[in-house]
């Protein structure tokens, strides 16, 4: 027998604040989170022959060819670090990022069908993505590192590689390269609900937003004026950090990532009031 | 029992009809400029659509092209209440269901809702094929908000409802449309909220699973719990629900715990007209001609009396026409055709149908004709019946398509004894037909 909670009361009201988050029902809805991370995976690699192997194959490659146009026929300087090694780290924190927002910026619109039968608090789709490319970051993360160990033992190159300390606070930019996405992420599929133009823009927008951060040349290129434009891309910072982080080289400013950092807390919220604004009644948008 | 479980005061929700749905920024760009510039009287091309709702409509919105799916609704439900909501497509019973299962908001209005809520707005929401059925009970029972180790708990029980423990560890891609089905509606059926919504479930599976769900949802209710069941299959609301609402048009239209009553007003169409069109009669001297002139046309019992809609199945019925001849001819065929409510053509019928020595005759003079509509053949729902008729082969008088003497025929109830067939078939008709062993 199921008894009525006296104080349990749902009031559905239009026009709630625009500062209404339903955290409660995140919570309630944590286990859902879990279960859609496990079906991102699991569904990807079903029927496919390689399966997780392909986490590995792609930035592999693009290492590669990377290393073949910029390196060696471009000749963009790597600050003397191996090519490989150098393009490999900046992909690590990028590749999470640009995977982690080009599927939520279509979270919305992608899962229509399912928002518009049964109520679970929006936010969760969006929180699985990020949540579930993390999968396929630390599988990056670990091919990264046996190249990295590769070059730093085996080659005389190593000598040129010094970590630091700054390894440490890595997950702190992976968080933040996960609010960048999400924040962005939350802002565009909010805006396709109404505008399918950001779909055909988001096409492009991140493959420009890879040359404007610095991954395949290193920020000591850039002309000193210039560089105040990259603290406002956070993946710039980021990606810098990791490079220095790994290889002790490269540049890095402290008051750049404070801006970059106020920047991404300012997207990641603007971000969830706007989709949780859009998200009530998206449903007779599309 | 003090408070309602559920209140709904003064809901509405506004629609915006048409393209609204893919603007581009190319339009709102537009209009903010022309608005910007003052230029509001000069209206941009899309500000001229086609109107898809005239303003006399009785949900047309405040605005061209918007509409009231829903228009001041009011009513309350008790804890353990299983209530059946009715009404024709577009009368607002999903839009009210979609609201308080918190899918989209209310234009204005509020709702109170007491308890947790679940809703079943389509069985297998989620499932994705390559999964198997275990990893998909357990998503889908997520996004119907259990919690892990509540659906850890059920997990046995849901497997054998639906019937498909052999295949547990298949990717559903590979299950039979039935077992996907059970599989889903096991998985809802297994929820333990305080109000269940469900919209139109019972429209799957075979007959044998749908008594199973009726059943389980019977159960539900006896445990205490609050059901809101929109649905087309009246015989479905009629057998679970103890309350209905009807829906027309946006509004309440009807609140009662007679919910047969309420039924039958909403099968007889709910309007006066169509009750009386069981007859038609002739106002003067519409179809006036020398073989055959229309006086009367009429659905009765075999006493002549008329039949009041809906009807039951489980007799004859006949279409009985009164006419004057003033011309006797041999080539006077005479009959009706019959059309389902979304006007497909069933069959045509005439007085000469049989062998020439069975044929009415027809003599100078008032002449009151009749033909047999079969028990058990037509199917529940809604029929039209046209008059039929001309000179064999030389002229109609009757002409179908053309505007002719019309009777309409509504057909409600068990269309057989079989304690197997309860409801409405699939098909035009439902008739029912001798089997027979052979060896």
């Amino acid at each position: 027998m199921s008894q009525i909670d006296p104080d349990y009361e749902v009031i559905i009201q239009p026009n709630r604040s625009w500062f209404y988050v339903d955290w409660k029902g995140l919570l309630h809805y944590s286990d859902l989170l879990f279960l859609l991370v496990r079906r991102d995976f699991v569904a990807r690699y079903k029927q496919t022959i390689l399966g997780p192997l392909w986490f590995i194959i792609q930035p592999i490659f693009t290492t590669v060819v990377f290393t073949i146009v910029f390196a060696k026929v471009a000749k963009i300087s790597t600050d003397e670090l191996p090519p490989m090694l150098f393009y490999l780290c900046a992909l690590v924190p990028w590749g999470y990022f640009s995977g982690s927002l080009e599927a939520t910026s279509k979270s919305l619109l992608a899962n229509a069908g399912l928002f518009n039968k049964v109520y679970f608090p929006r936010l969760i789709i969006p929180l699985s993505i990020v949540v579930s490319n993390l999968i396929a970051l630390a599988i990056q993360l670990a091919t990264f590192l046996g190249f990295y160990f590769y070059y730093k033992f085996l080659t005389p190159a190593g000598s040129t590689i010094n970590p630091n300390l700054l390894i440490f606070v890595l997950p702190l930019f992976l968080l933040q390269t996960a609010a960048v996405a999400l924040g962005f992420g939350l802002w565009v599929s909010a805006l396709t609900v109404k505008y399918r133009d950001f779909q055909n823009l988001m096409a492009f927008i991140i493959p420009l937003w890879m040359y404007a951060t610095p991954i395949i040349y290193p920020t000591s290129t850039v002309p000193e004026k210039w560089r105040v434009f990259l603290a406002l891309n956070p993946m710039a910072g980021i990606v810098d950090s990791f490079r220095y982080a790994f290889f002790g080289s490269g540049y890095i400013n402290v008051s750049h990532i404070l801006i970059s950092v106020a920047g991404t807390v300012l997207v990641l919220v603007s971000g969830m009031l706007i989709f949780n604004k859009v998200e009530r009644t998206f449903v007779d948008w599309i | 029992m003090s408070k309602p479980i559920i209140e709904v005061n003064h809901l509405s929700k506004l629609y915006k009809l048409g393209t609204v749905g893919a603007t581009t920024l190319r339009e709102s760009f537009d209009r903010w400029w022309h608005k910007a510039r003052g230029e509001e009287h000069k209206l941009h091309p899309i500000d001229h659509k086609p109107l898809m709702i005239e303003p006399d409509d009785l949900q047309a919105g405040p605005e061209p092209n918007t509409l009231w799916a829903l228009k001041d609704v009011s009513f309350s439900v008790n804890q353990g209440e299983i209530v059946g909501i009715i009404g024709r497509n577009g009368a607002g019973k999903s839009t009210l269901l979609k609201i308080l299962s918190k899918i989209t908001e209310p234009t204005s209005g509020k709702a109170i809702i007491r308890g947790r809520v679940s809703s079943l707005l389509e069985v297998g929401t989620g499932f994705h094929p390559e999964l198997t059925g275990r990893e998909n009970i357990y998503l889908n029972g997520a996004i119907l908000g259990m919690r892990k180790s509540e659906i850890a708990r059920k997990f046995d029980e849901i497997v054998s409802f639906a019937e498909v423990a052999k295949f547990i560890d298949t990717p559903v891609k590979h299950y039979s449309s039935g077992m996907y089905v059970r599989l889903a509606f096991a998985v809802a059926a297994h929820l333990e909220p305080e109000i269940l919504l469900i919209d139109e479930v019972l429209a799957v599976g075979d007959a044998l699973f749908q008594k199973k769900c009726i059943g389980k949802m019977g159960e539900v209710a006896k445990q205490g719990r609050t059901v809101l069941f929109v649905s087309h299959n009246m015989n479905a609301v009629e057998a679970i629900c103890k309350k209905a609402l009807l829906f027309n048009n946006g509004s309440i239209a009807g609140v009662s715990s007679d919910v047969s009553m309420l039924i039958n007003r909403y099968v007889s169409g709910d309007k006066e007209d169509r009750l009386n069109s069981a007859e038609w009669t002739n106002s003067g001297q519409e179809f006036s001609n020398p073989w055959f002139k229309p006086l009367r046309l009429k659905i009765c019992d075999h006493e002549g009396n008329r039949v009041n809609m809906p009807v039951n199945n489980n007799a004859d019925m006949w279409v009985r026409m009164e006419g004057d001849i003033e011309i006797p001819d041999p080539a006077l065929t005479i009959g009706y055709a019959i059309y389902t409510e979304t006007g497909n053509l069933l069959y045509w019928s005439y007085q000469t149908d049989q062998q020439e020595s069975f044929w009415p005759k027809l003599e100078k003079g008032r002449c009151i004709l009749q033909g047999r509509v079969p028990k058990r053949l037509l199917n529940e729902g809604a029929y039209r019946i046209e008059l039929l008729g001309g000179l064999h082969y030389r002229q109609w008088l009757f002409e179908p398509g053309t505007k002719v003497p019309t009777v309409y025929l509504t057909i409600r109830g068990t269309p057989s004894d079989s304690p197997y067939w309860t409801m409405k078939r699939p098909g035009e008709i439902a008739p029912v037909i001798e089997w027979a062993i052979v060896q």
